[in-house]
């Protein structure tokens, strides 16, 4: 569900940071209820009397799963370029691009990096819907990939927070390929048993569904998030039927298969945490399991 | 329109035909046209150069969803010997969409699939209009398997408008399908060489066209959105698909040059559909060049180049 329709990029960037206007009080879209808006940000954006999570920026994740001043900002230096001179009715893909990323250009649709959630450590990618939809370009795909070698080479796990309608437009079939590039990495880390929890967003749809966010050892989802391949527009248009209640949120995705757990987003630090000391628990025992390194030849 | 001719052809299949006419006159009235006849050639070789040598990226696209153009199952008999189809996801249900199967490629044991497209109304309701559902790709990753614990290389056809954006795709799990074959695909031990034949659509392409060598035909075209899907999201109306079609770069050329394929294949004069035997003589020769390259290679070797050649793809700075 949108929850504020406006486009991102029309308002002022004190809005676009954070789906959520400033100011005292805001409604929410969910049930019209007129909210306390510090009430709605203690209980992390999600609104106390239906439960709708707002969409939030990567930051406001991070702040939210990693433990305080636990994240270290990795792989910022991989910045976007403009592959194709893409431009549309609009204007340029690199005026776009300029804009979104306001004056830092570090900024893109994923945050990457080290971080601990209870003390365990991992590498962490949280994506970012109010960059550009949350789409995936060469950048996204670079630091994903990325981010799962660092988890493979170090033996930690790999979480990904994904929020993204898909593919990015503007870098054309580059896009499509980072689908296969995140894919390719995902693959060593299953050879190598290497764990990859994936958390989806609202949205996670497209390319980003059909790559990363379904191959993960555990899938969790937030409430009523959208989840699927295609969006709900498209089939409406192309079955030109009305689509039934629930269609693709996160509880019709579940009960079809294709999601381990919803989790409220005041509960997925504490969900986090446990699956990673499972996940260190495993290692541990599995180094323990190893035979011993051949002991140094005696010196002659 | 089953048969119907694009209109940018449309003068070229004119011509042919007054060239076939005078042909049939002269040799029934026993004439002497061989000089008219040399010449209307003539003219019909110059319109020929002068129509294919400058087409826009549409007009690609329209020859690439050519009603006439050779589909996977018009290549399989004019490549390959012994095809014996498998069908169905051993889970859920046969996809009609893809066709998938065991065959020899000039006496070698391979494995083909490709999507497949129909001709006519009814064939199309069949096939769906080559539009997979996620039974579709698990099919195929079920027949890649195969060839992977034979040791068989995979061949693949892609031609699709896409994955099919339908409410039983849901929720049977089209992005989990779709996933799923693409992680497979760049672990998979055995080689694999794909041909896009025609339309490339988006990740539904992509589930079946992860590969050691990647072919494009000369006029087939593969894009992360539909020119008239992209139109209609950022000109807002699908009527800008010729717009979007060039914004997006997606030509055979175009995808050579940023180095996602690595072969153009030329088409016969007019396109593949004037003449499919010469399209698919030129698809077999690029498959055997391929296989004769890959199949030395140890599977731990072949796996590493192919996934180092994914890890590679993408623009961004600093350049890599
Ligand atoms: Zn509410």
């Amino acid at each position: 569900m949108t929850w504020f329709r406006k486009k991102s990029a029309q308002l002022p960037m004190a809005f676009r940071r954070r789906e959520v206007p400033d100011g005292v009080w805001m409604k929410c879209a969910g049930c019209g209820e007129i909210l306390y808006r510090r009430e709605v940000e203690r209980r992390l954006w999600t609104c106390g009397r239906c439960g709708a999570h707002f969409r939030i920026s990567a930051a406001d994740y991070v702040a939210i799963l990693a433990d305080e001043g636990s994240f270290t900002p990795l792989f910022g230096e991989v910045q976007s370029v403009d592959p194709l001179e893409f431009s549309d009715a609009r204007g340029r893909y690199a005026d776009k691009l300029l804009e979104e990323q306001a004056g830092d250009p570090a900024r893109e649709a994923v945050v990457t990096g080290r971080a601990r959630i209870e003390s365990q450590p991992l590498v962490l990618a949280v994506m970012d819907f109010h960059f550009l939809g949350g789409s995936m370009g060469s950048v996204v795909g670079e630091r994903i990939a990325r981010a799962g070698g660092l988890a493979r080479r170090e033996r930690i796990a790999l979480v990904i927070l994904s929020c993204s309608g898909g593919a990015r437009m503007h870098e054309g079939i580059l896009s499509l390929m980072q689908m296969a590039k995140t894919c390719a990495e995902l693959g060593r880390l299953h050879e190598e048993g290497v764990p990859y929890i994936s958390i989806l967003a609202d949205p996670t749809t497209g390319g980003v569904s059909a790559s990363f966010a379904m191959l993960g050892d555990v899938i969790l989802a937030e409430p009523n998030a959208l989840i699927g391949f295609a969006g709900p527009r498209v089939i409406r248009e192309t079955i030109r039927e009305e689509l039934p209640p629930g269609f693709q949120r996160a509880e019709f995705t579940q009960e079809h298969g294709f999601v381990d757990l919803i989790v409220p987003r005041g509960e997925m630090r504490a969900t986090l945490g446990r699956l990673l000391r499972y996940f260190a628990d495993s290692e541990g025992r599995r180094r323990h399991r190893l035979p011993a390194p051949p002991a140094p030849a005696p010196r002659a | 329109m089953p048969g119907g001719w694009l209109d940018f052809e449309q003068p070229l299949v004119e011509l042919e035909q007054r060239i076939e006419d005078l042909r049939l006159l002269a040799s029934r009235e026993n004439l002497e046209a061989d000089r008219e006849l040399k010449r209307l050639a003539e003219k019909a070789d110059s319109l020929r150069r002068r129509i294919f040598s400058d087409l826009t990226p549409w007009q690609r696209v329209q020859l690439a969803r050519h009603p006439q153009r050779p589909y996977t199952l018009d290549y399989i008999p004019m490549l390959f010997s012994d095809f014996v189809e498998l069908r169905g996801d051993r889970a859920f249900a046969e996809d009609t969409a893809i066709v998938a199967g065991l065959a020899r490629f000039r006496d070698r044991p391979v494995a083909v699939v490709g999507h497949q497209k129909g001709r006519n109304t009814r064939e199309n309701l069949r096939r769906n209009f080559g539009m997979p559902q996620p039974e579709g790709y698990r099919k195929a990753l079920r027949v890649m398997q195969l060839a992977e614990k034979f040791g068989n290389p995979v061949i693949t056809f892609v031609d699709t408008p896409g994955a099919y954006p339908g409410i039983g795709a849901e929720e049977r799990g089209q992005a989990e399908a779709i996933a799923r074959n693409v992680r497979e695909m760049t672990r998979l031990r055995v080689p694999i060489v794909v041909v896009v034949t025609g339309e490339g659509g988006s990740g539904g392409a992509l589930a079946i066209a992860v590969g050691d060598r990647v072919y494009m035909l000369e006029y087939a075209f593969y894009s992360v959105i539909s020119p008239e899907g992209c139109a209609s999201i950022l000109w807002k109306t699908r009527e800008k698909a010729p717009e979007a079609a060039a914004a997006l770069r997606f030509t055979a050329p175009d995808l050579l040059e940023m180095g996602v394929v690595d072969g153009l294949l030329p088409e016969p004069p007019g396109a593949a559909h004037r003449s499919p035997a010469a399209a698919a003589a030129t698809i077999g020769d690029a498959l055997a060049g391929a296989l004769a390259e890959l199949e030395g290679l140890d599977p731990g070797e072949l796996v590493e180049r192919r996934r180092a050649r994914y890890l590679a793809m993408g623009a961004y700075a600093p350049e890599p």
